[in-house]
């Protein structure tokens, strides 16, 4: 065989491994869709789930702890993990302590997460005392998050060119001040999508809130703005079932008459918001990108 | 004339390794001083020693005094920022910031403290000027720095250099990466340069060496062989091994 064929078998191989990808992807997509799309309608996506006996009702409660719990986990990760990928990137001088912590980072981040659950459960849940609560998930997620987001801080970083670190370090610009204007605006498209990839896996996680955030949802009132009232829905420290522990906790129990309907169209839901999720973000990610590169 | 820049026995270590050895030498104001040699021979080393890059790297340690304007830039209480500031680098790969040209050139006196926008638009505009690229740019100050050319990119670096207000601008093979034309122009810039600023320019080209600059100094293995006025150097060297640098004989 001449080189010319093998090329052309290669190509064939790499254009037929991106075919598959791509289908895989697709089918696995529009099976998910297909089957929850009919139950989706606006009192699924906005209404309480009705009681064990009767079923019917919605998942609304859960979408929105979704996306609480989102938003307070990487209120959490974010600063953690800018703090600890910037010192990693800058900072940490070679040596056993460093190697010691990218170690720690390593194991910390193959943790399964159900062990992660556990964790929890002992020290947010029972040692705080704030019992199964939107915080408790919220750290929860973070201990896995972290290492994640403290290697894709440090990567970004240690990818800008040396170049540009030198010229602003020969301007007479301090390092505190070259990390600031220089290095984390060109990191900034690595850190964002670090930042959606983190995000999705709370999106996607059941396991770790099992017993940290919960599996129930209390009855909470929309109208209630009162951070410390328990029928509040930004109350961070009740309870909350998101859409993913809903789901496996529909399946698992499979008390309510419906159970089959709830878990399609929750998986819908869930692939649905991840999609607008990521669009969101990405788009966000470049708006951000865009004005701090130029004015 | 007193000295600008005047170093005195000064070696630089990378770890076990010693790249400058005993180096003396003296920088006139308003002058171009080229450095020529072979490659690994230290040039690098040194221009970096000039403004104290090379104290990131891990493992540096230098012995001897660089002297600018008579105050040791080794001593312990010399302020990098100050030192920086007054000795401005252009390096050999054009190093814009993925940001406005506007902003690049205003980057360090934004740092610096200077925020009104009058006093920026000035800046920006005078050291684009003085860089020769104003006209080319004066119409896209706020698109990307990278969308210029190679050759425009360097310029753009020198004038954010030149808005620091440095008294001397170093220059490590700033045209190694642009094609004739870019070269000739960097060139004509050096030479008007010069009545303002102190400049040292390492350079493989010497013709470019010839060109450009009043004096030449040669390196061979970390330490300096030969140092004279530019026309003397390259007609009528005095060492043998310059002689065989510069006719070609290796390097
Ligand atoms: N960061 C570094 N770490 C260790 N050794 C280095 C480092 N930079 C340079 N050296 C060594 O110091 C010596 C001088 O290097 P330098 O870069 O100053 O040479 P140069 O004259 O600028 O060469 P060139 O013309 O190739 O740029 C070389 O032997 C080089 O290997
Ligand atoms: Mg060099």
């Amino acid at each position: 065989m001449n080189a010319k064929t093998i090329d052309r078998i290669a190509t064939f191989c790499f254009y037929s491994i991106a075919v598959l990808i791509v289908g895989i992807l697709l089918g696995l997509v529009s099976f998910i869709l297909i089957r929850g799309l009919g139950v989706i309608d606006w009192s699924f996506v906005t209404e309480a789930p009705g009681s064990v006996l009767t079923g019917g009702g919605g998942v609304g409660p859960q979408l929105f702890n979704s996306f609480y719990l989102l938003i307070l986990t990487m209120l959490i990760t974010i600063p953690l993990g800018l703090g600890g990928g910037i010192y990693m990137a800058e900072y940490a001088k070679p040596g056993k302590l460093t190697d010691f912590i990218r170690l720690s980072i390593e194991v910390l981040s193959s943790l399964p997460s159900i062990v992660v659950g556990l964790f929890g459960l002992l020290v947010f849940v029972q040692y705080t005392g704030w019992g199964y609560s939107m915080l408790a998930g919220a750290l929860a997620l973070t201990v896995f998050n972290l290492p994640l987001m403290v290697r894709i801080v440090e990567q970004s970083l240690t990818a800008v060119p040396r170049e540009q670190r030198e010229a602003s370090f020969a301007l007479g610009v301090t390092h505190w001040q070259t990390i600031l204007k220089i290095l984390i605006p060109a990191a900034l498209p690595g850190i964002i999508t670090g930042t959606i990839l983190a995000s999705g896996r709370v999106f996607g996680e059941a396991a770790a809130l099992l017993f940290t955030a919960g599996m129930t949802s209390p009855p909470l009132d929309f109208t209630n703005w009162d951070f410390t009232s328990p029928t509040s829905p930004l109350n961070p420290f009740r309870p909350a079932s998101t859409l993913a522990v809903h789901i496996w906790k529909v399946n698992a129990e499979g008390i309510i008459p419906d159970a089959k309907e709830v878990a399609s169209g929750a998986s819908a839901l869930l692939v649905i918001a991840i999609l607008i999720f990521n669009l969101v973000a990405r788009w966000l990610g470049r708006f951000i990108h865009a004005r701090l590169t130029s004015s | 004339m007193t000295d600008k820049i005047s170093i005195e026995d000064f070696d630089l270590y990378y770890g076990e390794n010693q790249a400058l050895k005993k180096i003396r030498l003296n920088i006139i104001p308003n002058q171009v001083t080229a450095f020529i040699g072979p490659s690994g021979c230290g040039k690098s080393t040194l221009l970096r020693s000039m403004n104290r890059m090379n104290d990131m790297i891990p493992g540096v340690h230098t012995s001897g005094r660089i002297a600018i304007d008579g105050k040791n830039i080794y001593d312990r209480e010399t302020d990098l920022v100050q030192l920086r500031k007054n000795v401005g680098m252009v390096f050999q790969q054009p190093n814009p910031f993925p940001i406005s040209i506007y902003d690049n050139v205003a980057y360090g006196p934004r740092i610096h403290g200077i925020k009104t926008k009058k006093k920026l638009d000035e800046i920006v505009e005078r050291t684009l000027k003085q860089a020769n690229l104003w006209d080319e740019v004066k119409d896209r100050l706020h698109l990307s720095a990278m969308g210029l050319s190679g050759g425009q990119q360097q310029r753009l670096v020198i004038a954010r250099v030149l808005a620091v207000e440095p008294d001397v601008i170093l220059m490590d093979e700033p045209a190694s990466a642009l094609d004739p034309i870019s070269t000739e122009r960097l060139e004509e810039l050096v030479i008007q340069l010069k009545k303002d600023y102190t400049i040292v320019i390492v350079t493989h080209n010497m013709q470019q060496a010839a060109r450009v600059s009043d004096k030449t100094v040669f390196f061979l293995n970390g330490e300096i062989i030969e140092v004279n006025d530019t026309e003397q150097l390259f007609t009528h060297p005095e060492d043998q091994r310059t002689e065989q640098y510069i006719s070609g004989q290796f390097g």
